[in-house]
């Protein structure tokens, strides 16, 4: 009877040691389904298209600065 | 900055930079901890506005002594240009922030020591502006600034990194903890975070450089004129 107890505690002890970090981690909650569903994509895909929209616009504004910048030395000749 | 005012092989970085910490921002692996949940993510973008914040301000005060040495009234555009942007990238920052500790911290606004000191340190960048806006005469105008740029960056750097440190506060690396350990920036944070650094400060001295190139050339004519 004594051995069987002694078992069971190891047993019950041991298997506490292995779920403790899997339990843990499970806690906290993450947006795993939402990534593992793929929508997450769409949602970089429209970040994307407004920084490259940004960036876009902000290539032209040095364009622009650069022909302002090239007229007013022209006029000043 | 007169390099980066000429070339634009640095634009390309930025953006690759960018698209990278959108990218892998988003998606790569972070860990799992407990309040923050995947909120950690903010770490790519509201922490580079802060770095963005004390590098473009580095980078005017190094022009404000620039100008009070030798009085050449371009430095003085390189200087407040670039302060203009600073206060952009804190203002930013303390927005980001805010939307962050409504979460975690559970109020955007809780006085916190981190907080309070930022937004000091940005109201006494605001009064550069009340300062240069107030004097009329050109010269007299570009040195109280430059002086008043010094004063104000060499008043940041306390209360910024050393008075926050010495009280307790909820923000990481604060209250008597060192700058970043390994709960605030795993192997897998860095691999996006210092990108994410180096491309918003480049875009934050991109549009400085913009602004600079116009001042420039305002100033051009009304000297013409």
């Amino acid at each position: 009877m004594n051995h069987i107890t002694t078992l069971f505690f190891r047993l019950a002890f041991s298997l506490l040691i292995i779920l403790t970090p899997i339990v843990s981690t499970a806690q906290v909650e993450m947006a795993d389904n939402f990534r593992g569903e793929g929508k997450i994509y769409v949602v970089i895909a429209i970040i994307l298209v407004i920084l490259t929209g940004f960036f876009y616009l902000l290539f032209r504004l040095d364009r622009k600065t650069k022909r302002l910048e090239e007229e007013v030395s022209q006029n000043q000749k | 900055m007169g390099y980066l005012l000429k070339t634009n092989w640095w634009k390309w970085l930025c953006m690759a930079l960018l698209t990278y910490t959108i990218i892998g921002g988003l998606l790569l692996p972070v860990p799992k901890l407990p309040i923050l949940n995947e909120t950690i993510r903010v770490l790519h973008f509201h922490v580079p506005m802060w770095f963005g914040m004390i590098l473009v301000f580095t980078g005017s005060v190094i022009y404000a002594i620039k100008y009070l040495k030798t009085n050449n009234s371009k430095f003085d555009i390189y200087s407040s240009q670039l302060a203009n942007m600073g206060i952009a990238f804190g203002v930013l920052g303390i927005v980001t922030g805010m939307v962050w500790a409504k979460y975690t911290w559970g109020e955007p606004w809780s006085n916190d020591p981190k907080q309070n000191a930022s937004a000091v340190s940005l109201l006494i960048y605001l009064a550069y502006f009340v300062l240069r806006n107030s004097i009329k005469d050109e010269e007299q105008r570009n040195r109280i600034s430059g002086v008043y740029n010094i004063f104000a960056y060499f008043l940041m750097i306390p209360l910024l990194f050393i008075l926050p440190r010495m009280a307790d506060s909820l923000h990481p690396g604060n209250g008597g903890n060192p700058g970043f350990n390994a709960y605030d920036l795993d192997s897998n944070l860095r691999k996006v975070f210092y990108t994410a650094v180096l491309g918003w400060s480049l875009l934050g001295y991109w549009i400085a450089s913009i602004n600079i190139r116009l001042s420039l050339t305002h100033q051009k004519l009304e000297n013409a004129s």
